[in-house]
């Protein structure tokens, strides 16, 4: 019996840290959204969403509740089993992944020892929520959505696969509070500079951001896979999609800006608590994301490929075979010395 | 009954029932999406038997990318013309072949480790000090060393079937128009400097 209640115990200590990661998330995403509209805005000289709240600031929320209550129109043709998951999975999927990432030392959900490979497990996964709406929709725009989408997810996937080999070999571990910790020297986007730009812009395919956002390209396929969602539905699938955005930015904020560590260890930057320092960075990186998504255009198809198959593969493949060059022949990888 | 046990039961009927469901769902994309779900648990069973790295590779590898492909084929076939044509019985023999040498495998392995379930040994275990080395490292430490061989060999092996692949479905098609960047980007001896008098024009 004594078992039996320690091990309730550990579940609710659980379900209420995922709740402490869940609620912070769901404010974060509300605020990257605005952020999103306002940038985009300011850079074609707009103003952006401004009426309802302070600065336009409940513009979100408001969205969120009319979503709520508006009808979910399920398609009379659709598979609507796999109509309803398929959002549900996207969403799911994104916040999972959450439960790895340590937001400052020893403040993480999950420290496990693959941390990294289950970040890249999740995200792998995330391709199944736009393939199965696209297909359950049963309807053409959706299903070329779908069919790009995967297409686009699975080539970027590789060279991501790649950059993070990279880093890997610089860390020797999997585990993602290690990777921080082994840039308290140098932060790893300055002797890994050309990878880090790889991993960023294989982070915005990777998420469907604009100028790779293919899949729901508004002048060729209406709105992709989500051309047939309403009401709630649609609002899981907007989350997932920022919540995948905003997990790429901490991805590549631990990857290569080290994480919860401040710039310089001195005194006041390194009294300042690691999880501002963390914010802070991911707020950067975010804003990049959205800086990007307002000055590039859209790709087209072909050369989207091209990018990911002919540029970015050859290009992660020799940054692997020339770092592990480096570290071997001047003794630099961990455990060698 | 601790939770582990308890999640193994869950993981493990999971995958039990999405396997039936595989073999007996009508839409092939479901019985892909089955597939999935019981990749899916398979890999939670790893994860309970502390094999977190093949839990983790299962998922990347096969849920990941195969069965992304997979999906893909499934998803763009017409099925619904063939759905009422096929005749079960038709593959029954070849499908009960293959499931008594499935059968006769699982009762050959058992038989060897003698039905000890409460102490199943690897049958062969190289490492020594499996302990205290994390997963990663252990797999890495026996692959790199004793069985380097059979590890280039089988990424041979992969080689050969990726460029097998392409070179079948390799064709030249005439009156396709590539697009070479280099070419489009270079403007060397394509743009020329012209001075114009007024009134005259050019010659193009």
């Amino acid at each position: 019996m004594d078992v039996l209640q320690s091990n309730i115990f550990e579940l609710i200590t659980i379900i209420f840290y995922c709740i402490l990661i869940f609620i912070p998330l769901l404010v974060g995403v509300v605020l990257a959204l605005y952020a999103d509209r306002k940038i985009w805005a300011a850079v074609q000289k707009r103003r952006g969403p401004n009426v309802v709240g302070p600065f336009g600031l409940f513009q979100v929320p408001a969205d969120g509740l009319k979503f709520i209550f508006k009808e979910i129109i399920l398609p009379d043709s659709a598979d609507k089993t796999v109509f309803l998951i398929a959002p549900i999975i996207t969403l799911a999927l994104s916040i999972a992944a959450w439960a790895v990432i340590p937001v400052q030392a020893g403040v993480v959900l999950a420290n496990i020892n693959v941390g990294i490979l289950y970040i890249f497990a999740i995200s792998s996964l995330g391709v199944y929520g736009i393939l199965m709406a696209g297909w359950a929709s049963n309807s053409k725009y959706p299903f070329f959505g779908a069919l790009r989408s995967a297409a686009q997810m699975v080539s970027y996937e590789v060279s991501i696969g790649f950059v993070i080999v990279t880093v890997l070999m610089c860390v020797g571990s999997l585990n993602l509070s290690e990777i921080v910790l082994a840039q308290k020297n140098i932060w790893f986007f300055i002797p890994l500079f050309p990878m880090f730009i790889v991993f960023f812009i294989s982070a915005l395919a990777e998420t469907n951001r604009p100028p790779f956002d293919l899949p729901e390209a508004e002048s060729e396929l209406v709105a992709g896979y989500q051309t047939e969602y309403s009401g709630m539905p649609f609002v899981l699938f907007l989350f997932g999609e920022y919540i995948n955005i905003l997990l790429m930015c901490a991805m590549t904020t631990i990857l290569f800006l080290g994480g919860w560590l401040p710039p310089i260890d001195v005194y006041p930057l390194n009294a300042i608590p690691g999880f501002v320092w963390f914010i802070l960075k991911v707020t950067l990186v975010f804003y990049m994301f959205a800086m990007v998504k307002a000055f590039v255009p859209r790709y087209r198809y072909d050369q989207l490929m091209r990018l990911g198959w002919k540029v970015f593969l050859p290009l992660s493949l020799l940054a692997v075979v020339l770092t592990s060059s480096i570290l071997f022949f001047f003794k630099l990888a961990p455990g060698m010395s | 009954m601790s939770i582990s046990l308890l999640t193994f039961y869950l993981f493990s009927s999971i995958l039990l029932l999405s396997s039936l469901m595989v073999i007996s769902t009508k839409n092939p994309v479901h019985s892909v999406l089955f597939l999935i779900l019981a990749f899916l648990n398979a890999a939670g069973i790893f994860v309970i038997l502390h094999a977190e790295f093949l839990a983790m590779i299962l998922i990347i590898v096969y849920v990941g990318a195969v069965a992304v492909l997979f999906l893909f084929v499934v998803m763009m076939l017409d099925f619904k013309t063939s759905l009422e044509k096929d005749n079960i019985l038709q593959y029954m023999p070849i499908g009960l072949l293959i499931g008594l040498v499935f059968i006769a495998e699982l009762v050959i392995v058992l038989i060897n480790t003698r039905l000890d379930l409460s102490n199943i040994q690897i049958l062969s275990n190289p490492l020594d000090n499996f302990s205290d080395q994390s997963n990663t490292e252990a797999i890495g430490s026996i692959l790199y060393t004793n069985y380097v061989l059979y590890f280039q060999l089988s990424g041979v092996i992969l080689l050969v079937a990726m460029v097998g692949s392409i070179v079948l479905t390799l064709r030249d098609r005439e009156g396709v128009k590539r697009q070479i960047v280099s070419e489009q980007v270079d403007r060397k001896g394509k743009i020329e400097l012209v001075d114009v008098k007024s009134g005259e024009g050019v010659d193009i």
